[in-house]
């Protein structure tokens, strides 16, 4: 079988596996990285939603094959790393608002707003409605508001 | 038995045991009290009807808490709260967790009996153990109710026995000795910690001690708002849900699934074919259509995507929205003949609904000879493992059934069917499986909210409604998962006759709250065709919408403004507390634009009362906003919600639960439906079932925890969804000036492409990357 080299939460990997199979299902089944959730498998829930190279990115929508060995794929799990603290200010901002319910799309939707508040910080501005309201990621508890209070507070720290 | 039992015994004062072990192990005996009417205590609605009297509210005599608590009294002295050495204090939960939050309120109950830091309390979900036969049922908004003192005893047993053995250890009077802070504190400051008196304080037999529960007006943790205790885990990804568990050699599994409702295998023509694909190990024809296990996830789509298989028919053959319809409409009790006085008189229809949680259907088994371990989310672990061993043929003390935390639930984990077809997939390839379903396979086979329509006659007078009717008539519930084998055992003590478990159920869950007269309330059954289930609140967002509609209806008949119509017409302080409360916090009656209006209603249950008032926004550039592959519509711009579940335990989770039953009202009034043609439901994505996304999101919300009205807390878990759904209903009809009768608004036009039915489920994308941002 082939192998994939890339990096994952900081770290250099290979893996031996079939060219399309999905990242996600390298990540969960293979490496053993249980942040990113399945919710939909066609990216469409976003719960798998991790950064590869700093955007956001859903890896059930991406074949192994895709990734080069410079690629730095980053789930929740390394996210307080690249900031180099223990938690990331947005997960702060989680834990702050007391946002999660049952908790599974919670690490796609803390990965969502980081990228989110990175772009419009990029652009020179910050969050609006506007901006919230263009995040697709499902909650099924209906947490929303609560995220919604949790990005612009933690988007204060970044 | 419910409360104190001996007449010395005072009113906080009940019976515990401390628990021969080797470490402190303490039990409770009793539940809480619990107005827990006998039949002879009960009028019967027959004999009221008989006696030509208005007929007693049933929720008045017994709700539906009221018989969950009662099945579970004679088993609760099985709960106990253990002291470890390391000073930790352990309880094992028999409920589930699925983000409602009850293992931080079970660990608060816990930290304030046993004066602990909440984080030195460690909760898990206990497995599935039959010798608590209905005490192991999370269901009916009732954990908390149920729970509340029998957790409070085992803990203050366990206080008692430390102090005692604190006593002796430093030779000082128990009654100069309290706790604080993980320790016993003596007079002179001198402090034990909890962990070094764990096996001091332990038992070599068990023996029953009488504890006083700490009084209310001491409280420091309960009724304070509290994070939850497994925030951290999930913000860091470390918590784990089923299919993140490592069980060796589970690898995943998926199953090829028919392309209507419950369809069966005929044959399969490429078997071996499916088998030899990469990564695939096993391929196998199971009931519910062909499992197929690999080395990842990808490769089971991939095989269940190569089948080749052909299918009998469903049990849902050929049907569709319009020939439910059209059953229910045969199905429907009658009103009756019409008053003479003037009437309201209207007819609603409810389209099915998905019951998935985000977290899709999955289990993991491992079933060997003459043994089986299952791990899952499971509501009623104790009906899954009695099922599981029936399937497998196997003891049911040789089936271990684990209870894992679950992503979501909303009624849906009451059923266990992953874990049934993991426990057949295993047994029948001789391996473990992490069976996990397609989010297609979810929304097209999974549990459904049933249809129904709702018809309502209320007849009034000047200024006085004189009855009110309510048929409302649905395809069948399954109630399969437990509640149905509790309403069997205390049948004799129900005062609703010999009626069916939905009916029962029914009766229970339904409050007239309104002063209206005569009012009935009757639910009629059809069709067990559809794979149907609890659905959070079960039949109250539809019931009370209904009601709630009709209710603005009246106001307007008699000129009245319908919050002030609402307030004179509700039965009790409490009620209308809420209300006003609502009224008041969102500026009721304020000037609203053209297009945009306030709608607000009132909905009690689970001994708990709730009102809600909110703001639409109708207007033409609101609703035809685009979003991809979304439904945008009238906006819910504002919220109010007000609750009062007697006592609130953690207000910032009750708060939460309320938010989350506010989405789920937005949705069920204005978005989220499944649409049923030739037998299937054409939704296969959550961009297909329009659950509330954030364009959909009130941007104003404020909900108010009202201040405590009782010893008790209520159930919480689901209040919040039929006010809400109301609220947005009525605000609706007053922004656009016409009552809706469909539900949701938008299930008259198909927002979607909907996908193949073969294969069943869609194929992985590939473009991943093109959406980098």
């Amino acid at each position: 079988m082939p192998e994939h080299t890339f990096r994952v939460n900081g770290e250099q990997v290979t893996v031996d596996v079939a060219d399309d199979v999905r990242l996600l299902w390298v990540l969960r089944d293979i490496l053993g990285i249980t942040g990113p959730k399945y919710g939909c498998g066609i990216n469409v829930c976003k719960a798998c939603t991790s950064h590869l190279n700093g955007k956001a990115v859903n890896p059930c929508a991406i074949p192994v094959k895709d990734l080069r060995p410079s690629d730095e794929v980053t789930t929740i799990e390394g996210l307080p790393a690249t900031v180099g603290q223990e938690l990331h200010p947005m997960q702060r901002a989680w834990l702050e608002q007391d946002v999660a319910q049952c908790g599974y799309c919670q690490p796609g939707q803390i990965m969502a707003a980081v990228a989110l508040v990175n772009r419009v910080a990029a652009e020179g501005r910050t969050i609006t409605d506007a901006d919230l309201d263009g995040i697709r990621n499902i909650c099924r508890c209906g947490t929303y508001v609560r995220i919604r209070q949790a990005i612009r507070k933690g988007a204060e720290s970044m | 038995m419910t409360g104190p039992t001996d007449e010395t015994i005072g009113r906080r004062r009940f019976l515990g045991y401390v628990v021969a072990a080797p470490t402190l192990v303490a039990a409770a005996e009793l539940v809480p009290s619990a107005p827990a009417a006998t039949p002879a205590a009960a009028v019967s609605p027959e004999a009221a009807a008989a006696a030509g009297l208005p007929s007693p509210d049933l929720t008045e005599l017994l709700d539906l808490n009221d018989v969950m608590t009662a099945a579970a009294l004679p088993t609760s002295n099985l709960i106990s709260v253990e002291v470890g050495t390391d000073g930790m204090v352990s309880f094992a939960l028999p409920r589930a967790e699925v983000g409602q939050g009850i293992t931080t309120s079970t660990a608060m109950l816990i930290a304030e009996e046993l004066a602990v830091p909440l984080e030195r309390v460690r909760v898990t979900l206990a497995d599935a153990r039959p010798e608590l036969l209905f005490n192991q049922l999370t269901g009916g908004s009732n954990t908390t109710v149920s729970t509340y003192t029998p957790i409070r005893v085992a803990a203050s047993v366990a206080r008692l026995r430390l102090t005692q053995a604190a006593a002796a250890e430093l030779g000082v009077p128990a009654a100069e000795l309290r706790l604080e802070g993980g320790a016993v504190v003596a007079p002179s400051g001198r402090r034990l910690d909890i962990g070094a008196l764990a096996v001091k304080a332990a038992s070599a037999s068990t023996r029953q001690v009488s504890v006083e529960l700490a009084p209310r007006a001491g409280f420091s943790v309960i009724g304070r708002p509290h994070n939850r205790i497994d925030a951290l885990a999930a913000v860091t990804g470390r918590k784990k849900f089923t299919m993140d568990l490592d069980v060796p050699d589970a690898k995943p599994t998926m199953v090829c699934r028919p392309p209507t409702i419950n369809g069966k295998v005929d044959s399969v023509s490429n078997l071996a074919e499916v088998r030899a694909m990469p990564g695939v190990t096993d391929a196998v024809v199971i009931a519910t259509g062909v499992a197929v296990r690999a080395e990842t996830f990808g490769q089971c789509i991939d095989a269940v995507r190569a089948l080749r298989v052909t299918w009998k028919p469903g049990t849902a053959a050929g049907k569709s929205d319009e020939s439910v319809l059209r059953e229910l409409a045969a199905a429907e009790l009658p009103l009756g003949l019409r008053p003479p006085t003037p009437t309201v008189e209207a007819t609603f229809t409810f389209h099915f609904r998905g019951n998935s949680a985000l977290e899709p259907n999955c289990a993991i088994a491992d079933v060997r000879a003459g043994r089986a371990e299952i791990w899952s989310a499971l509501k009623s672990p104790i009906v899954a493992q009695q099922a599981i061993a029936a399937k497998l043929g196997l003891p049911v003390g040789k089936v271990t059934v684990h209870v894992t935390e679950g992503g979501g639930s909303f009624g849906r984990k009451l059923f266990f069917d992953a874990a049934l077809e993991a426990a057949e997939v295993s047994q029948k390839i001789g391996k473990p499986v992490k069976l996990m379903w397609h989010r297609a396979d979810d929304a097209r086979q999974g549990r459904v909210h049933p249809m129904a329509t709702s018809r309502v006659r209320a007849a009034y007078l000047g200024q006085t409604v004189l009855s009110y009717k309510q048929r409302h008539t649905s395809v069948s519930t399954d109630l399969g998962h437990g509640l149905g084998e509790i309403f069997t055992a205390l049948a004799a003590r129900l005062p609703v006759g010999d009626v069916g478990f939905s009916q029962t159920f029914f009766h229970l869950s339904q409050a007239m709250s309104y002063d209206f007269g005569a009012s009935s309330h009757l639910l009629a059954e059809t069709d067990k065709d559809f794979n149907t289930g609890s659905m959070r609140n079960v039949y109250s967002p539809d019931v009370t919408c209904a009601r709630e509609l009709v209710v603005d209806q009246l106001a307007a008949r008699m000129g009245k403004d319908p919050y002030r119509f609402r307030h004179s017409f509700l039965r009790d302080d409490r009620s209308r507390a809420v209300l006003a409360r609502a009224a008041e916090a969102g500026g009721w009656g304020r000037a609203m634009a053209p297009g945009t209006a306030q709608g607000i209603a009132f909905h009690a249950e689970y001994k708990s009362v709730s009102a809600c008032l909110v703001e639409i926004d109708c207007r033409p550039e609101t609703v035809n906003r685009t979003v991809r592959d979304a439904v945008t519509g009238p906006r819910v711009t504002k919220v109010v919600f007000a609750v009062d579940v007697g006592l609130a335990v953690n207000p910032r989770g009750l708060e939460a639960q309320m938010m989350g039953g506010i989405s789920d009202g937005i949705a069920l009034a204005l978005t989220s439906s499944l649409h049923l043609r030739d037998g299937y439901f054409l939704e296969a994505s959550w961009d297909n079932y329009f659950y509330t996304r954030q364009w959909n999101t009130p941007l104003d919300l404020q909900v108010i925890v009202m201040p405590s009205t009782s010893e008790q807390p209520g159930g919480a878990g689901e209040l919040a969804v039929a006010g809400s759904m109301a609220a947005v209903a009525c605000a609706y009809g007053r922004a656009t000036g016409t009552m809706p009768t469909t539900f949701p608004i938008n299930h008259g036009t198909l927002s979607f492409t909907p996908k193949p039915t073969v294969p069943p489920v869609p194929p992985s994308p590939t473009d991943g990357l093109d959406h980098a941002r």
